[in-house]
């Protein structure tokens, strides 16, 4: 391109700033009232102590809450291996499931099966686990097709149990690891599987060497995005675990909503934020992959 | 001793036969090169050697034994792919490592045959480098080093110099039949570039519509091809089609469809009769061109039994290669080789007589009804 000194190039430049500012403006906007604000609102409100009504005092006291109180770190803990779980089992279920999609299956069934995966995404959050109910309760499908079939002879309450939470959550994120895996896993040269067998590896060796290492950063992408939904997800583990389902953020629900108590809230909700960022640093440390690789990618 | 025996192989989709009984066999340690237009079941014949297809009929037997049955990774059979399929997950060293790995070979005799597989591409350096940092000629030398560390009976190329450009892929030809004088092992290379294919190999095949047409030293399919397919396939050939006149069997006079009348050989050991429709190919290197008023018009003449005249319309100048069209008397275009000193040269406008010997009119009776 020829570029001319002075004015036009100016301008050309200048306008070019302008296009990248306007562009940029949302995004930033976005980030900023809804993500930085926010945080930077729950730090003040996390670090504040109620001396007396409406005197508030700066300290420590809702982190010293947390760590004094069993119950509140275990309810963390409890959170985090649980979402731990069900990334894994997304994986394991996922993983099949999108190399399917991106290698074995031909063109147009492709686009089928990515719909297919897509139609539980039509539908709310909380019609979703509302089936579930629907299906597992006591007076559910399930159970009253077990009576009729004589297997049981008593009602069975599926619900409000580990497993049936972790059923709903791993259903619930399934998309999203499916989808991370099926771009990367789709960028793989099929010769590269190929020139795999040739060179005498069998199938194991194949998937362990080749497969899990190339679709790595859509592996970690997905993780992190399923870890990070299913330890912030409320919905699911409030109705299909109910009282017994102990999430962390019913914990954070209640003490802003039921104790109306802020600042632990806002605490609890910092806290959540360090706990998961550090699971997925250290899932990151481990696999040897960095952000900018695999979220950044898919 | 044969190292690839293919017996009667053929290869359905379907209702299209990829591959149509197939027969060959290639003698240890030489470069075999199957050439043949895309589409003509070259690849799919060479996935079937690999393992990666089950042919539909017949047999292949490697170092005398049949493979059919025995899956990839059991065949020792290797294959460097068209896009070469280098683990971009593994270094250098890793890659070339990989199937050693894969048959169970101790660290320290891994070590040794890397290193010494390197020595030998002449790239001793490179064990530690990412297969990105390397250039293209680089990744080729790798790819094959991949696969000759496991001293493999034959060793398929899937058209491994498609993707480099011109220069480098005129010196790795050369660097490819080096390779394969040092590592002394049976190269099957599949092309649609007929200059590898002639430069490379030992012998060639020219393959269409799943069949083989011919199987030849390189000079044999370029100067007695046995089918018109072979004869437009390998060189560039100037092509008529027209109807014999008289004919003794072996050869005799034609009038081509534009009313030329020549004199031609037939080949392939081909008997062709007078009244056929045939086909007559004629190399431009073997078609002289002289200006009409030049002194040694005549003795041109003595070397060709075929003389037509013809004002030069254009003239391709590609130094050594340089070539004349010349316009016909019916108005076609002849093209014709050229030596161009840069002194007293034929230009175009000039009136030029074409020879040509009837030996090097390769004439083919025209398959089915033309």
């Amino acid at each position: 391109m020829l570029r001319f000194p002075g004015g036009g190039l100016m301008l050309q430049k200048d306008f070019r700033r302008l296009a990248m500012i306007l562009l940029f403006a949302p995004f930033a906007l976005w980030i900023a009232l809804l993500v930085v604000l926010p945080h930077i609102g729950m730090i003040r409100l996390s670090l504040r102590e109620k001396v007396a009504p409406r005197v508030y005092e700066f300290g420590f006291a809702n982190y010293l809450d947390f760590i004094n109180e069993p119950i509140y770190w275990n309810t963390l803990l409890r959170t985090g291996s649980m979402s731990l779980l069900v990334t894994a089992l997304a994986l394991l279920i996922g993983f099949p499931i999108a190399y399917y999609i991106a290698k074995l299956a031909s063109n147009r069934t492709r686009g089928a099966l990515f719909l297919i995966c897509l139609i539980p995404l039509w539908v709310s959050d909380l019609i979703r686990a509302f089936g579930w109910i629907l299906l597992l309760r006591e007076t559910g499908v399930i159970s009253s097709f077990l009576q009729w079939a004589g297997i049981v002879n008593q009602p069975i309450e599926f619900l409000y149990n580990d497993v049936t939470v972790i059923i709903g959550l791993v259903y619930t994120v399934m998309l999203f690891m499916i989808v991370p895996l099926v771009s990367t896993l789709d960028g793989m040269d099929n010769s590269m599987i190929e020139a795999g067998y040739n060179l005498g590896g069998n199938g194991f060796t194949v998937l362990r060497r080749i497969i899990v290492p190339y679709a790595m950063p859509g592996i970690v992408s997905g993780c992190i995005v399923v870890f990070m939904l299913t330890a912030g997800s409320y919905l699911t583990p409030i109705l299909l675990g109910g009282k017994n389902s102990s999430w962390f953020t019913e914990q954070i629900y209640n003490q802003f909503i039921t104790r109306f108590n802020w600042e632990a809230g806002a605490a609890f909700g910092i806290l959540l934020l360090l706990f998961t960022s550090t699971v997925i640093w250290l899932g990151l440390k481990l696999s040897g992959q960095t952000l900018a690789n695999t979220v950044a990618k898919s | 001793m044969y190292d690839l025996e293919c017996i009667n192989i053929a290869k359905s989709f379907g209702s299209i036969r990829a591959v149509d009984d197939v027969s060959f066999d290639i003698p240890s340690g030489s470069f075999f090169s199957i050439l043949g237009p895309s589409g003509c079941g070259k690849t799919t014949l060479m996935r079937m050697i690999a393992g990666f297809e089950e042919p539909s009929g017949g047999d292949i037997k490697i170092k005398g034994r049949s493979v059919l049955g025995t899956p990839p990774n059991k065949r020792n059979v290797k294959m460097v792919f068209q896009h070469l399929a280098l683990f971009p997950m593994m270094n250098v060293y890793e890659n070339i490592a990989y199937g050693l790995r894969c048959n169970g070979v101790g660290n320290a005799e891994i070590k040794r045959k890397v290193h010494d597989v390197l020595e030998r591409i002449a790239l001793p350096d490179v064990a530690e480098r990412e297969i990105h940092q390397l250039s293209g000629g680089q990744k080729q030398r790798i790819a094959i080093a991949r696969c000759m560390v496991l001293d493999p009976d034959v060793l398929l190329l899937d058209e491994p110099l498609g993707a480099l450009d011109l220069k480098l892929r005129e010196a790795m030809k050369i660097e490819l039949k080096l390779l394969q004088h040092q590592f002394n092992t049976t190269f099957i290379y599949i092309t649609h570039d007929q200059s590898e294919a002639l430069v490379m190999s030992d012998h060639v095949a020219i393959m269409n519509q799943g069949q083989f047409e011919q199987i030849g030293k390189p000079q044999d399919l370029y100067h007695r091809p046995k089918t018109a397919f072979v004869a437009a396939f390998v060189g560039d050939s100037n092509r008529w089609s027209g109807r014999v006149k008289s004919s003794d069997g072996s050869g005799g006079k034609v009038e081509t469809e534009q009313g030329l009348e020549m004199a031609f050989t037939a080949a392939g050991g081909e008997n062709i009769p007078e009244g056929a429709s045939v086909e007559i190919f004629v190399r431009p290197e073997f078609i002289h061109a002289v200006r009409q008023t030049d002194a040694d018009a005549d003795d041109a003449a003595a070397t060709g039994d075929n003389r037509m005249e013809g004002i030069v319309d254009s003239l391709l100048f590609n130094g050594a290669n340089s070539r004349v069209l010349v316009r016909g008397p019916q108005g076609e275009l002849i093209e014709a080789d050229v030596t161009l000193t840069g002194q007293n040269d034929i230009r175009p406008g000039e009136n030029v007589y074409l020879f040509w010997s009837s030996r090097q009119a390769m004439c083919f009776a025209s398959r089915g009804a033309a």
